[in-house]
């Protein structure tokens, strides 16, 4: 079993969903986000999201946005970034999965970008704006270097565009639980459980469900219904709140990370 | 003179394929949100093309509302001027609204109301395609929002008390920096957010499929019409045409009726900025490279890493990190040649055009003038270029007044 195997398969003899938790690589500088990753992960996340920054993230909203402009700033390269999943490779074996937009993959050619991102300790990658019907080159490459492809599925999909999604798919699969960009919200849809269901006729792989979830109210009604649980601008928050002051980000988030899964909220029931 | 052009080896009515593809260019590089809904105005689309109550509801509101056709005009003074071959201007900027800009946001505006959306979204740099799309929002009882970047709204305030006149809200985008590309990302994510009661009027030829097709196919009045007029006042073809680019719209517009004409030169004028050198300029054949942004494979301006350059333009409107993929496909076909305009050699063209012919152009379409005079000199009197005058400058009075100075600078 590979890294992002494991972690599922681990979540799921404990009865549990997985906790996929999203950070920006280099949020908000090199340092402390490596520091910051040390944080969640010690705090019990079984997958980590990096986004990887990118100058413009037109499917994420405001906290991600800045998130990835102070990792800019800070002086974060494609380079740079996976050094830093060489420094968190370090102390850790969770999978660890790239967010990212497709130019800068392209940039390098899929090819290089796949054998570099594996090399430096990648699990997978979620290329947010290719598509299964572009992404040809993309799957070659990742399945050579045994990279995990995540591809998403919306509201707005239609249940005959699964079997493309799910057929692309390697690692898992990313249900968006609502329309729209990155961001907390306040109630969760309806209907989660059904969607996943759906999706789950076209795959064996694991579901997991993001994309607002800010509460352990909402950790709790998704790790019903999915294999695990994404949470992103909430944690991202904690960062944001805190700039300037290293140790208070890596303790409001490791708060954070008790506080979203308070109660035993990952459980299945 | 150039060297006679290779054939052309597809009919470019069969482009793009169903996939939005240009060859290597174009494409649907979205979030999995917006394909569905972008598979569902594809299919609108070419219902509509189909529907001849549709297209005769467009060719309607185009004379009518609109003001088409638009002159072709006979810049004699000018001519005289340079020197070299006859100038011609396709007025585009005499349409309502003061641009080519409206002959998409009507065409979109139309096919809105066919899909049942009531809510209109759009981006806009110099503000043109904003005030079209905010004009036509009013003319059809839409509601309207209009991104903007904060830098835009400065040297553009004429045009954002305009839309807002219109009944629109005009949203300051503050991100990057708050130029197009930002105005671009906000308009997007709203799209994603609210993709079931909204449409995004795109405003240049770029984006994803169907856009840039649509925007297309919308603008191909302009040169359908500058085809027919030249040879009713010349009795034959030009040897040129030019026309400004920053996505391409109004190039792609009057471009697409000469492109079986191979005897035509066609050239395409982007934005040469401060100079070219990383940062300070928009012209993306010259020291861009091959990318994806916003939903398109094409040309782009952009570090090793794959991060999108800043850029510069005197020109809102042409201040953009990237060019609309079918440009890119005519270029590797060598059939569209590209070349650029300084921001001085645009503010030259933008003074001369005032002083001696009384027509005040817009900022953008001065890059196109730059060209298409600087090209004439080099012609022969018996020669024939076609300038596209994109859109009238009366938006860019104050910016003009701000970069020239007094009026002793106006001297030509």
């Amino acid at each position: 079993m590979n890294r992002i195997e494991q972690a599922f398969a681990k979540a799921r003899s404990e009865n549990r969903a997985a906790f996929v938790a999203y950070l920006c690589a280099g949020d908000p500088d090199f340092d402390t986000s490596v520091a910051a990753c040390r944080a969640i992960l010690d705090a019990g996340v079984d997958v980590l999201e990096l986004g990887v920054p990118f100058s413009d993230p037109l499917a994420d909203g405001l906290t991600n946005q800045l998130a990835a402009q102070r990792a800019l700033e800070s002086g974060m390269t494609s380079e740079r970034v996976l050094e830093l999943v060489r420094a968190v490779r370090s102390f850790s074996d969770v999978p660890i999965v790239f967010y990212t937009y497709y130019n800068l993959v392209f940039a390098q050619g899929s090819e290089a970008y796949a054998e570099r991102a594996k090399a430096a300790g990648v699990d997978g990658i979620l290329t947010l704006d290719l598509p299964p019907e572009e992404a040809g080159e993309h799957l070659a490459a990742c399945e050579k270097h045994g990279l995990g492809t995540v591809f998403i599925v919306a509201p707005t999909t239609p249940d005959e565009r699964l079997g493309i999604i799910c057929g692309a798919t390697s690692g898992f699969v990313y249900y968006v639980s609502r329309e729209g960009v990155t961001g907390e919200q306040a109630a969760m849809s309806d209907g989660i459980r059904a969607s996943v269901e759906t999706i789950k006729k076209h795959t064996d792989l694991p579901v997991v469900v993001g994309f607002g979830i800010s509460n352990a109210d909402h950790v709790q009604t998704v790790a019903q219904a999915a294999d695990g649980v994404v949470v992103g601008s909430a944690i991202v928050n904690c960062i944001a709140e805190n700039l300037g002051d290293p140790a208070a980000i890596t303790a409001a988030l490791s708060a954070k990370m008790a506080a979203l899964t308070a109660g035993g909220a990952l459980q299945k029931q | 003179m150039q060297s006679a052009k290779p054939a052309l080896e597809v009919d470019p009515v069969n482009l793009p394929d169903e996939r939005g593809h240009f060859g290597p260019y174009g494409g649907m590089y979205v979030p999995e949100t917006l394909m569905t809904p972008l598979f569902d105005l594809t299919e609108a689309y070419h219902d509509a093309r189909k529907d001849p109550e549709f297209l005769k509801e467009l060719d309607f509101q185009l004379r009518e509302f609109a003001g088409r056709p638009t002159n072709l005009y006979f810049a004699d003074r000018l001519t005289e001027h340079c020197g070299g071959a006859k100038i011609y201007l396709k007025r585009e900027d005499l349409l309502h609204t003061g641009a080519h800009k409206i002959n998409n946001a009507l065409g979109q505006a139309l096919l809105a109301k066919r899909m049942g959306k009531n809510r209109i979204i759009a981006e806009t740099g110099a503000g043109q395609h904003g005030i079209a799309t905010a004009a036509m929002c009013a003319k059809m009882g839409f509601e309207c929002v209009i991104y903007m970047g904060e830098e835009d709204m400065r040297r553009q305030s004429l045009n954002v008390y305009r839309m807002r006149l219109c009944g629109a809200e005009v949203r300051s985008v503050t991100a990057g920096q708050r130029t197009l590309k930002e105005a671009v990302n906000e308009a997007m994510r709203d799209w994603v957010t609210n993709v079931r009661t909204t449409h995004y009027i795109i405003g240049s030829a770029l984006g994803s499929h169907p856009f840039p097709m649509m925007v297309r196919d919308f603008h191909r009045v302009i040169g359908e019409e500058c085809r027919r007029q030249i040879i009713e006042k010349e009795g034959r073809l030009p040897d040129e045409v030019a026309a400004c680019v920053g996505g391409g719209s109004n190039a792609i517009g009057i471009f697409f009726a000469f492109l079986k004409d191979l005897e035509v030169n066609l050239t395409g004028v982007e934005a040469g900025g401060r100079e070219i050198k990383r940062g300070h300029h928009a012209a993306r054949f010259e020291g861009g490279k091959l990318g994806v942004l916003q939903g398109a494979k094409t040309w782009i301006l952009q570090d090793e890493d794959g991060q999108i350059d800043l850029t510069h333009s005197v020109s809102a409107g042409l201040d953009y990190a990237a060019v609309g993929p079918e440009h890119a496909y005519y270029k590797d076909a060598g059939r569209i040649d590209f070349g650029y305009a300084t921001d001085a050699e645009a503010l030259d063209a933008f003074k001369a055009l005032c002083a001696i012919e009384g027509i005040v152009p817009a900022l953008e379409s001065s890059h196109g003038i730059a060209y298409t005079m600087k090209r004439a000199r080099e012609m022969s009197s018996d020669q024939i270029i076609i300038g596209n005058l994109s859109g009238r400058g009366d938006k860019d009075v104050q910016e003009a007044a701000r970069v020239l100075g007094n009026a002793e600078n106006l001297k030509t």
